[in-house]
């Protein structure tokens, strides 16, 4: 079995796991190998519905957020790949008073931090979306600035730009051991081979408990399944991502036509199953056609589904674990890994190299769990 | 094959533009139907999978038994939003 030895390996191929890739080796980083077990985006970002929002409840997510947009809007550019970002806003649409009064909050918020959202009355909403049928909506909050972008795009974009500066991409390899000593990083075996490294970085977003086991530390994640499905293509019928966190739905229409919409049960399994359900399939269109009833004319012509990979608080994980030394976390983003790739990327290539983030993100590490120290965020699924 | 001859209908995929794919190195299926939208239209790749794996087999000079399949995703057929609403039985 042939040994190489890398500066730098990262597991995982999804728009995490590329993105670090890229920004490591953008701020100088040499000597860096990505694996993924199967080909890139066939994980979680393959399967997301990209959103990108700013609309959050807490200071520390909404500048994440802010942050990772103006990122996404010159990534083509940055990249040399088209994204096909598409800046369509966010329609969140509150069901339930207690919905209404959060949102007010969070508007407040993410004004004091220049994120364009406004509170809005339900004839304003159904100016933005003219097919919404408005019954049962409160009030609403929209911010123009949030959109989407197509994920696979995204995600070969960071590889191939990444290639450019020298990365190994390892497609069709699988971690199969970390070693570690003196709680160190040592190594890392593959059915492909054993790679000598002093830093491993854990972007394996479903399978990151197990990637954490293998270097025998806990990481307090789970990955539950989350289905979706996707229309055919049809006219442009509204712009913005309609999200109703008391309602449990997303729904968008890309730039392509198609028209995506997924929403989470607590009956999903946990672990590691991607199958689909006819159940799920019948409730969402239930659900959206009472939303939209135009939608009733429009078949459904796919469905999949793919893993959240669930953090205690919902909140990602980030950064090195305090015991093991070189063993970094990208993990347990819980839904929010395509829109947060891009920023913390960044911060993950700054804290690995200089030691410190241009934007703090201290908070997120593990140790938070011990402490007692987590993040409330009320406007997460 | 002429690079303008239209290989998935639905989507309006060019042999051209999945040629260049294989040859920045794509060589799977999934990769080549993320990377163009192959076979995501409306027949869901009936018409074009088997062409795409077959000039997948000859460029990796591989039998097309070697060639790895994309996952089946249901429906068989597009069904109208409106209909699964409504469809109250098993």
């Amino acid at each position: 079995m042939m040994i190489k030895k890398a500066d730098i390996v990262i597991i995982g191929g999804g728009v995490v796991g590329c993105s670090i890739a890229y920004n490591l080796a953008k701020l100088g980083a040499k000597n860096i190998i990505l694996l993924e077990k199967n080909t890139l985006a066939s994980g979680a970002t393959g399967r997301c519905a990209a959103g990108i929002r700013q609309q959050f409840g807490t200071e520390m997510n909404c500048i994440l957020a802010r942050e990772s947009i103006k990122i996404f809007e010159n990534l083509s550019q940055e990249l040399d790949y088209d994204i096909e970002l598409n800046q369509g806003g966010y329609l969140m649409l509150a069901y339930t008073e207690k919905e209404v009064n959060q949102f007010k909050k969070n508007v407040a918020l993410e004004q004091s931090l220049g994120i364009d959202a406004r509170f809005i009355t339900v004839e304003e909403a159904k100016e933005i979306v003219p097919p919404l049928n408005t019954e049962g909506v409160l009030a609403a909050t929209f911010c123009p600035s949030d959109g989407h972008a197509n994920p696979f795009n995204t995600n070969f974009a960071y590889a191939e730009a990444a290639q450019r500066l020298g990365v190994k991409i390892h497609n069709f390899t699988e971690v199969k051991e970390i070693k570690t000593e003196n709680n160190r990083i040592v190594s890392v075996s593959t059915d492909r081979g054993e790679m000598l490294t002093p830093i491993v970085i854990n972007a394996a977003g479903g399978y990151s408990g197990e990637i954490g086991k293998m270097a025998g530390v806990e990481i307090p994640v789970y990955s539950q399944r989350h289905q979706i499905l996707i229309t055919e293509p049809v006219d442009p019928l509204f712009k913005p991502m309609l999200l109703s966190f008391s309602g449990n739905f997303y729904c968008q229409q890309t730039p392509h036509g198609s028209i995506i919409m997924g929403f989470g049960g607590p009956d999903e399994p946990k672990g590691h199953d991607i199958g689909s359900s006819w159940q799920f399939a019948r409730e969402m269109a239930q659900k959206m056609t009472a939303v939209v009833p135009l939608l009733k004319e429009v078949s459904m012509v796919r469905q999949w589904s793919g893993l959240y990979n669930m953090s205690p608080d919902s909140q990602p994980i980030l950064g090195e674990h305090p015991q093991v030394n070189g063993f970094y976390l990208a993990v347990g983003y819980s839904g929010h890994g395509f829109m947060l790739a891009p920023v913390v990327s960044r911060l993950m290539a700054e804290l690995i190299l200089k030691g410190q983030t241009s934007i703090p993100i201290d908070k997120l590490d593990i140790g938070r769990f011990e402490r007692g120290e987590l993040i409330i965020e009320p406007s997460v699924v | 094959m002429k690079d303008e001859i239209i290989i998935c209908r639905c989507e309006d995929i060019t042999w051209g533009e999945i040629r260049q794919v294989l040859e920045k190195g794509y060589t799977t299926l999934d990769e080549i139907k993320r990377i163009t939208r192959a076979g995501m239209g409306r027949c869901q790749g009936s018409t074009c999978h088997r062409i795409i794996l077959r000039e997948i087999a000859k460029f990796c000079h591989k039998k097309i038994e070697e060639v790895a399949v994309p996952t089946f995703r249901p429906p068989a057929k597009p069904v109208k939003l409106g209909t699964l609403a409504g469809d109250d039985d098993d």
